[in-house]
């Protein structure tokens, strides 16, 4: 794409913590005693349901937000009370955001010239940012003659103008159709670890922030459900919210017995706590199940859904639960809609929550 | 001024186009073309009502001022009922040069401070939390900005004339004021041209999207750079069309004005009745119209500043 040379590994990412955050609108409560740590040039996806307080935790760090409680620290400083204009981070906004009034280059040297910097400077500066974003012949062009994409980049050249310490991404793919989005997810984060900027991504993807972070936080209700790398939060989460909001999951009833529970016949070891009474669920992915085609088999092989090299099959067992599986595409086509099998688990710890109603 | 329609196909010709039954054109249009101009035909009948109310109101009387404008008095001496530009001439000289200058003046300096005064109070419509106050605000600028004429005229006489209830509680005449001149027009005018400014200006300012400002934040402007850099770059044309608008609504300002100052203040709208109603000489009717047609110049030179300027805007805010 680009070969500027502009700032790359010169910026030096800062190291951002919310301590016990808290903020409430009204008798909603959007973050309840937040606490976590992004370390410096890291890339953090806040990740999480509508509602959970991801987008407040982000503009609680712009200062675009107040919190109730709590702090807000960048390299060990307390932020609270420093206006929006003087916290050294760059933000791109879900919507572009850029000015209309202004060319793609007046848009990506706006900070700089609200810093005093001379002309010449923001010029030189606004066209080493742009190729940096793969843009440098739209330099004259303005917002409404640009691609969503094409507006998007040259926000992020703007967020990065004046090499803010924190980068800070809300939901910047969201508006963008597919292509695009896979694209950009790409570049923001070849930038981000060219830059070594500490970076902080809200979205409600699962994938882009499995794809795109070092590490995944998980909000529920604004509380930190567990925060790991994605391929921890996938193989280990720490709960049943985040197993089931992170990818694919399947729910099998289970019988408590002692320490362990006793599925299909066998008994499993609890990985993490055992919930102290009520009914109990295994929850496993896909990945995890395996069928073998069997004409006395237990699961009834009811849909298949064609994903190029796997294909995932829905079972049903006697008592009506369903169970998804992934197998490869080959093996699944011995085992047709409305075809008997017998349904296995790796002999691993199982994942145990209350049943749902 | 009007437009000569497209020409809009009959069925009949439609039917020939498209080679129907009886005839084939060696080049049919297309069936796709065809459905188009039926729309296109559909959607100019909706607007004949608009256009007939736009050449009956205002074509006609536009054309009468400017064919009236270049035409002698029938009570003039020599050449009655010709082509003359002695109407022209003699309407932006004198008393009249006087007149209109003052009128622009006076419509420009109470636009600008309209505008001035308008848009903050706008802002602080649109940034309340309290949306009762919006609305009672923006209703009552509604009435206000239609509150003219003889009763606005009235009501002030009342308060701010020489035996005001305010005129007298203050000692206002010790200290120079009078509602009948210049400046005390000036404050009669804003009464009911700020109100204007803040129902133009409110949807503009809506438009504003409060991500402009947290981006301007979030590269390092104040709130002062924002709206230096950002806010009003982006509003200007719509500030612009509401000067123009209030231009326009105090250019052609008439009662009020008739019944606080008389020919104290000189104002081309009085000129002209002065000049139709024959109160200083007779056979000036076509001076009146020449004046009027002084006036639509000037409407006319404003709108060519505004147009180019609020398509822009309208973009920008779309």
């Amino acid at each position: 794409m680009s070969t500027t040379t502009v700032d790359k590994k010169t910026a030096v990412g800062a190291t951002v913590e919310f301590k016990a955050l808290r903020r409430s609108f009204g008798v909603t409560t959007a973050l309840d005693g937040l606490d976590l740590t992004i370390n410096p040039g890291e890339l953090v996806a806040l990740l999480g349901p509508s509602g959970c307080g991801k987008t407040t935790a982000l503009r609680i760090l712009a200062g675009f937000e107040s919190h109730d409680s709590g702090q807000v620290l960048v390299d060990g400083e307390d932020i609270t009370g420093v206006p929006a204009h003087r916290r050294d981070a760059g933000m791109v906004f879900q919507s572009y955001s850029l000015f209309p009034h202004l060319s793609a280059a007046d848009n990506v040297a706006f900070g700089l010239r609200m810093r005093g910097a001379g002309k010449a400077e923001r010029r030189r500066r606004a066209q080493e940012l742009l190729e940096l974003v793969g843009l440098p012949q739209h330099a004259d062009r303005y917002p409404h003659q640009l691609s969503g994409g094409q507006q998007q980049r040259i926000a992020l050249a703007r967020a990065l103008a004046l090499q803010p310490r924190v980068l800070l991404l809300d939901e910047p793919l969201s508006a963008l159709d597919a292509k695009v989005r896979l694209n950009l997810r790409d570049e923001i984060r070849r930038l981000q670890q060219e830059l070594g900027i500490t970076t902080l991504f809200v979205t409600h993807d699962q994938e882009e922030a499995l794809s795109m972070a070092d590490r995944v936080a998980v909000l529920r209700a604004g509380r930190l459900e567990q925060c790991a790398t994605p391929s921890e939060l996938y193989a280990r989460p720490a709960t049943a919210f985040v197993a089931e909001f992170v990818g694919t999951m399947s729910r099998i009833p289970c019988v408590r017995s002692g320490d362990s529970v006793v599925l299909l016949g066998r008994p499993f070891a609890v990985d993490g706590t055992l919930p102290y009474d009520g009914e109990l669920d295994v929850l496993v992915r896909p990945e995890n199940v395996g069928l073998t085609a069997s004409a006395t088999g237990p699961a009834l092989v009811v849909s298949a859904s064609f994903l190029g090299s796997v294909t995932r099959l829905t079972v049903r067992l006697a008592d009506g639960t369903e169970v998804k599986a992934d197998l490869p595409t080959e093996a699944a086509a011995a085992l047709p809609i409305g075809s008997n099998a017998e349904l296995t688990l790796p002999d691993r710890p199982v994942l145990v929550d209350r049943r749902t109603a | 001024m009007t437009t000569a329609p497209t020409p809009v196909p009959t069925p009949a010709a439609t039917e020939m186009i498209s080679g129907g039954a009886g005839v084939r054109t060696a080049t049919p249009v297309p069936r796709k073309r065809v459905r188009s101009l039926r729309r296109l035909g559909g959607s100019w009948l909706a607007t004949v009502p608009l256009l007939l109310f736009f050449l009956v109101g205002f074509g006609l009387p536009a054309v009468a001022i400017v064919v009236g404008a270049f035409t002698a008095s029938s009570d003039a001496e020599a050449g009655a009922g010709e082509f003359t530009t002695a109407n022209l001439t003699d309407s932006v000289q004198g008393a009249y040069q006087t007149a209109l200058w003052s009128s622009v003046k006076l419509s420009a300096l109470t636009a600008l401070l309209a505008t001035l005064i308008g848009l903050p109070i706008a802002q602080a419509v649109v940034t309340s939390r309290f949306r009762a106050l919006r609305e009672a605000v923006l209703t009552a600028s509604g009435v206000l900005a239609n509150f003219g004429g003889l009763p606005l005229a009235f009501a002030f006489v009342a308060t701010l004339g020489n035996a005001g209830e305010i005129t007298e509680m203050f000692d206002l005449t010790d200290h120079g004021w009078s509602l009948y001149s210049f400046t005390g027009l000036t404050v009669v005018y804003l009464y009911f041209l700020v109100p204007l400014m803040v129902l133009t200006v409110t949807p503009a300012l809506d438009g504003l999207r409060v991500q402009w400002r947290e981006a301007a934040q979030n590269n390092r402007a104040t709130g002062f750079q924002y709206w230096r850099h950002v806010a009003l770059p982006i509003l200007f044309p719509s500030l612009l069309g509401g000067f123009v608008l209030l231009f326009g609504s105090a250019f052609a300002a008439y009662a009020t004005a008739a019944a606080m100052v008389g020919a104290t203040v000189p104002l081309i709208s009085r000129s002209i009745a002065d000049a139709l109603s024959g109160n200083v000489l007779v056979g000036q009717g076509n001076l009146a119209l020449a004046l009027s047609l002084d006036m639509i110049l000037v409407a006319v030179l404003v709108m060519a500043v505004y147009l180019p300027l609020q398509r822009r805007s309208a973009r920008w805010l779309s």
